[in-house]
């Protein structure tokens, strides 16, 4: 059994025929190859899979592809513009909120929907919302802090846009 | 920041890793898909214990998709697993060392053990197929706790290990310490459990392996800390093929924790069937068989008493261990509850007596060996545990107790074998209790108390022993392999210079604290330096990356490399500058005609070494590419003090940690950023440890009980309080960094800070005994069975 599915990805249009069982974050990684999207459990439990489906964040282990159709997704792949970071990205780098890299990519996505949702985070918000994404490096102490970094640069970058 | 300085030691320059991790481009094991790319799953074994009667693969060898399907009884000329330790015991004999078949052969032996492996097309399919296999089991009764499985009348493992026992091993003077204890003053009595830990790097564990008949070679994509090792056990051991025919490669890996030290059957499997199958097979563990097929850690049951005098000076500690090795023995399991744990029981302090003796038994759980910590996490946790109860009941105050018995002489020569090269703990001590704001510490007490809650404060006075060394010593104590590593440094003719590391780096950012290294020595940007590591293809043989060792073994190793660059590039300098070799110096990236301004720049001596027209070829080689091996001469001794201060609400049995502060003496730091957030994920793990994670098997049918992220509670961001941080230095004597090794220490001082604060907290209702982990249910047990 075969269906046919079409979505945007990270601004570009996408079709394909793929089996109506695939989950999202295989499509993304086998056949998009967009390997940034990780797969750190089968339980919906370490958000390493979190993408953007239509602006909010999920984990693309628990979504079937098909569920995305005519949606758009953006993963850690469609973040830079232009090989610049995202606020975002450079926040986590400047305050060294990775290590190993693998949760990386679900955390940042996270963090942009938490920043989304809750655009003046205190610390305490900020670990609440981050509590289905795990890492096992950083003990989350410079993850914290670059989401609040981040989330004050996008918030600048937003009045610049503004003016 | 001016890299071009040797400022650059010290800096908080951000990481070179980064951009490719923050973008998704970096490249881990599963994201490397080959041409024509099968993929495989393992059947294992839903039983703790069982003789295998028979294996029909017929139907899954038939279904849609299958290449092969592979039993024990295929693998014919294929060993077991070896085991890296020799543990002589104290009945002089070797230590019972049982087969660990790549594939179950006969029997399994715990929930998970690799029956069958399938190989399809698809991973789909390969899954279809394994459900097909059948396998006829005799079930046998197990056992999965270390002490069970000593008794007399417990379910036997192994035919080759009666009784269960790996060996019974001890260090020290027992007789010394009967004596101290005879004359003590008082004794305090302590019974504890290390619950057993399942690492859990976000990465599963994975693994790609391809034949090639062309030149008849292999490639093996694996998550390993250790590609070169990997490759040694399992060709020259294991699978008996070439060293050279083999090429692994660990690409980036998503965090190791000890779990990716090991040769592990599915790796090994997988070379196996690649050239029968004649396609690259993929692996990739789900979840679930993280759970199950990783090697686990700790699993200790301790009792210990200490011997003290009545001004409350430690005479001498007696420690009686059981450890649980796991179904088979891990690569260094026989190790970690010996070697790395029985030699930490001085801790700081200056117990002239010190005598260890060790059990390790076989279970039917997953095998046990390192995880972050290795053994130290154990010996200071029954170090700071009893010197805390004995502080209690002493009536002394825990830094008051701490502090009669530091050691502040060196070197010390501790009674358990190690020599301590230098320390300052009064230092971290009281940069600790500073940081910890020990003061206001009963004013919050006091708060928490008008809102019904119980406050405690915790301390863990740590020694670990990193870079493990020498090799000979070693050797004697029974290690199979070197303890050196390796470093090669290549310079370009351009002058910027490729690193190939035998360390690996799996988080630890090598690739931006090694190229400090040498962008400093050298004088040239951090941008001109690229830190290649973890294929063996194209790094020099060498041990790769545990027990805290990169930067202050594989970095040394690099130094050393550095020296011969430097010397070499004198030579050409002299020639260059028509001055004797003995006049030039090499200063901020400039070889100099000492005493005049005549001087050459590194670029342009690399460039006359590959382009060496004008060069002394009748005395000199041409390039400029050196290679070193060093062998440490002594451990490293990072020391520190940890202090945790909980709030429990009884009503709830929950433990909040209110506040973690570590003050760690790691010697000399390169990249202070690093070396902090190396302390804040080893703290996070170590109060994972006393406050969440604990593997339980069901103690009737060895089932693993906690087999899931939902069974399994590693800390999440909303578990764990920001850290207060700081460092004192004492820089290592014997090594030309003065670095002593940073990865371990958060794990180790923290389980104990954790449970000493929640044993404060607890002693206003009466208690005095409590083990790992502190979840709400189990402490909220523990005070309403004290109340009622």
């Amino acid at each position: 059994m075969s269906a046919t599915l079409s979505l945007t990805v990270n601004g570009k249009a996408v079709s394909a025929t793929i089996d109506p069982r695939t989950l999202l974050v295989d499509f993304l990684r086998q056949n998009l190859g967009l390997t940034g999207v990780h797969v750190g459990c089968d339980t919906a439990q370490c958000g390493a899979c979190t993408v953007h489906l239509d602006g909010r964040a999920v984990k693309s282990c628990n979504v079937l592809a098909m569920q995305a159709a005519g949606a758009k997704v953006l993963t850690i792949e469609g973040l830079a513009t232009d090989g610049e970071l995202h606020p975002m990205q450079a926040a986590f780098r400047e305050c060294h909120g990775l290590q190993c890299g693998f949760c990386t990519p679900g955390m940042v996505m996270s963090a942009l929907d938490l920043c989304a949702r809750h655009p003046h985070a205190d610390e305490a918000t900020i670990r609440a919302e981050l509590e289905g994404n795990l890492c096992r490096c950083t003990g989350y102490h410079n993850i914290v802090k670059a989401v609040k970094q981040g989330a004050a640069a996008m918030g600048q970058e937003a009045r610049h846009g503004g003016e | 920041m001016g890299a071009n300085d040797k400022g650059v030691i010290g800096e908080r320059v951000l990481r070179k890793e980064d951009a490719r991790f923050l973008t998704g481009t970096g490249q881990y094991t599963d994201d490397v898909t080959l041409p024509h790319q099968a993929y495989a799953t393992f059947l294992r074994s839903p039983h703790a214990h069982a003789t295998i009667r028979g294996i029909d693969t017929a139907s899954a060898a038939k279904a849609p998709g299958v290449l092969a399907v592979y039993t024990a009884a295929d693998l014919k000329g294929v060993n077991g697993l070896p085991c890296g330790w020799l543990i002589t015991g104290t009945d002089g004999k070797p230590m019972n060392e049982p087969p660990h078949p790549v594939l179950a052969s006969g029997k399994v032996r715990y929930v998970g053990d690799p029956v069958a492996v399938v190989v399809a097309e698809s991973i789909t399919q390969a899954k279809d197929a394994a459900e097909m296999i059948e396998v006829d089991y005799d079930v046998l009764p197990a056992v999965v706790n270390p002490v069970d499985a000593l008794k007399a009348g417990a379910p036997q493992i192994h035919a080759e290990a009666p009784g269960n026992k790996c060996y019974t091993w001890a260090l020290g003077d027992k007789a010394a310490v009967d004596a101290a204890f005879a004359k003590a003053a008082h004794v305090t009595k302590i019974d504890i459990v290390n619950n057993r830990l399942i690492p859990n790097a976000i990465e599963p564990r994975a693994a790609n392996a391809a034949y090639n008949a062309a030149d008849d070679a292999y490639t093996l994509y694996v998550t390993s800390q250790n590609p070169h090792v990997e490759r040694l056990l399992m060709t020259a051991f294991v699978l008996g093929l070439p060293e050279h025919k083999v090429r692994v490669i660990a690409p980036d890996v998503g965090g190791g924790f000890g779990s990716k030290i090991y040769l592990y059957p599915e790796e090994t499997a997988l070379v196996w069937a690649a050239k029968h199958v004649r396609r690259p097979i993929k692996w990739v563990a789900e979840r679930s068989e993280s759970f199950l097929a990783d090697a686990h850690g700790r699993d200790h049951v301790t009792h210990a008493e200490l011997a003290l005098d009545k001004d409350g000076k430690f005479l001498a500690l007696k420690v009686q261990t059981t450890a649980a090795m796991g179904a088979y023995l891990s690569t260094f399991a026989s190790c970690i509850p010996t070697i790395l744990y029985a030699t930490l029981l001085a801790g700081q302090y200056t117990t002239p007596a010190i005598w260890c003796e060790v059990t390790a038994a076989f279970t039917n759980t997953a095998p046990v060996d390192a995880y972050r910590g290795a053994g130290r996490p154990e010996a200071t946790y029954v170090v700071e545990r009893i010197v805390h109860q004995a502080a209690v009941e002493m009536k002394i105050a825990q830094d008051d107790i701490r502090r009669r018995n530091f050691v502040r002489t060196f070197p010390y020569q501790t009674p358990v074998a190690l020599l301590y090269d230098i320390g300052d703990y009064d230092a971290c001590l009281d940069e600790a209790m500073r940081i910890a704001d020990v003061k206001g510490f009963a004013a919050r007490r006091d708060a928490s108390a008008k809102q019904g809650k119980l406050r405690g404060l915790g301390y863990a006075s740590y020694i670990e022993a990193c870079g493990l060394a020498p090799s000979n010593i070693a050797g004697a104590l029974g290690a199979r392999a070197g303890l050196f590593e390796a470093g090669e440094v290549r310079v370009n003719p351009t002058g910027s210079v490729s690193v190939f590391t035998g360390s690996h780096s799996h988080g630890q950012g090598h690739e931006t604290t090694f190229a400090q290294v040498v962008a400093a020595r050298l004088g040239i940007p951090v941008e001109n330096v690229d830190v290649v590591h973890g294929d063996t293809g194209r790094i020099p043989f060498g041990m790769g990356t545990y027990g805290s060792r990169s930067l202050s073994v594989g970095g040394t190793a690099i130094v050393k490399a550095l020296d011969k660059v430097v010397a070499k590039g004198k030579k050409i300098a002299a020639h260059l500058l028509e001055a004797a070799e003995s006049d030039i110096e090499f200063a901020d990236g400039k070889f100099t005609v000492a005493g005049t301004d005549r001087s050459k720049a590194f670029g342009e001596v690399a460039l006359a070494a590959y382009v060496p027209h004008n060069y002394p070829l009748d005395k000199l080689e041409p390039g400029l590419d050196e290679t070193a091996f060093y062998d440490p001469t002594n451990f490293t001794f990072p020391a520190g003090t940890h202090i945790c201060e909980v709030e429990i609400d009884p009503e709830t049995g929950v433990v909040k940690v209110d506040r973690f502060s570590a003050c760690d003496d790691f010697g000399n730091i390169i990249n202070p950023m690093i070396v902090e957030g190396q302390v804040h994920g080893g703290v996070a793990q170590g109060i994972g440890q006393a406050l969440l994670e604990n593997c339980v098997y069901d103690r009737a049918t060895g089932q693993l009980l906690t087999g899931s992220l939902m069974d399994y509670a590693l800390p999440r961001a909303d578990d764990l309080p920001s850290f207060e941080v700081a460092t004192k230095v004492t820089p290592c004597t014997h090594n030309p960094l003065g670095a002593k090794g940073c990865g371990e220490a958060g794990a180790i001082g923290a389980p104990a800070a954790l449970m000493n604060a929640v044993l404060d907290a607890m002693a206003a209702r009466g208690i005095q005994h409590f083990d790992m982990p502190a979840t709400p249910h189990r402490v909220w047990s523990a005070l309403n069975a004290q109340r009622s």
